[in-house]
């Protein structure tokens, strides 16, 4: 199986925000953390273009790069993962994201900042899967349930595709193809376009 | 006297060596080394068993399900 990638089609984004419903609905994220959202581009304008964007689980991930206390891990599915009871929650991860996918939860009365959250493409973390562990802290684990990304399989216009990289590639490829016109991916070569620093690893072998 | 030099030599002793009990309290980072807990692969549970060519099937399945052209004709893609 190849990596785990998202993809956003500029051209069928409606803005519905679906994609932000269903994924704070599935981890049941607090106000104040959006591990994804919609931007517009020439918002307003004729031509205007929406964009889902979240954590795009990049091949060389910068934010694995930066963290000082090493808290990130990538899968063996490609999926950038982090251990939240490591995480100090210094914020040099959102500083290197080039996506803004790190989010900060306000902890405590005095605007605290809490510990990194992100997308975890709907992976969980380093907890037992389907743990209630895992559930609080990272949120549902539909990958271990043979599931793809909720924001995903919620879009309704399929915009938003996650999943296998090669899959999701050819049914992009196909609908260019058969439309066109739109074949440029926003933040495609971002993410993807660096090769893998190393074969991807569980937690307990190196990082980049 | 005595005692009272016997119940310092006495606690001397003891914190001396309760000293060289500690643990570490702090975590030692080993640079480029991911310092977390391990992660099961998304295989390894109770649904699916270990087996991972269930799982893969099962993504494979939703992967495709993401192309419509696929869904409303079946022979177009």
């Amino acid at each position: 199986m190849a990596r785990m990638k998202f993809l956003c089609d500029a051209e069928r984004c409606i803005e519905c925000n679906g994609c932000v419903t269903a994924c704070k609905q599935e981890h049941e994220i607090p106000w104040g953390v959006n591990r994804r959202r919609v931007v517009t581009l020439n918002d307003g304008v004729p031509g205007e273009k929406s964009i889902s964007v979240a954590c795009m689980h990049c091949s060389d991930a910068p934010c694995m790069a930066v963290c000082p206390v090493d808290c990130f891990y990538k899968t063996s599915e490609g999926v950038v993962l982090h251990d939240k009871d490591l995480c100090i929650g210094c914020g040099y991860c959102f500083y290197a994201c080039p996506f803004g996918a790190p989010q900060f939860p306000q902890d405590g009365a005095f605007g605290l900042r809490g510990k990194m959250d992100k997308c975890t493409f709907c992976a969980g973390g380093p907890e037992p899967d389907f743990s209630a562990a895992e559930f609080r802290k990272y949120g549902r684990n539909r990958l271990a349930e043979g599931k793809l990304p909720a924001c995903a399989e919620m879009c309704s216009t399929k915009a938003l595709l996650g999943g296998d990289a090669d899959v999701i590639s050819d049914i992009y490829r196909n609908r260019v193809l058969k439309r066109g016109k739109g074949s440029e991916v926003w933040g495609w070569g971002t993410a993807y376009g660096k090769p893998e620093p190393k074969p991807a690893a569980q937690p307990g072998a190196t990082k980049s | 006297m005595r005692t009272a030099l016997i119940i310092a030599a006495g606690a001397a002793l003891g914190l001396g060596l309760a000293g060289c009990g500690e643990k570490p309290a702090v975590t030692v980072y080993k640079q480029g080394q991911y310092q977390g807990k391990p992660d099961m692969r998304p295989w390894d549970n109770a649904s699916f068993k270990g087996d991972k060519s269930a799982w893969e099937q099962q993504i494979k399945r939703r992967n495709d399900g993401q192309n419509e052209y696929a869904r409303a004709t079946p022979s177009a893609n």
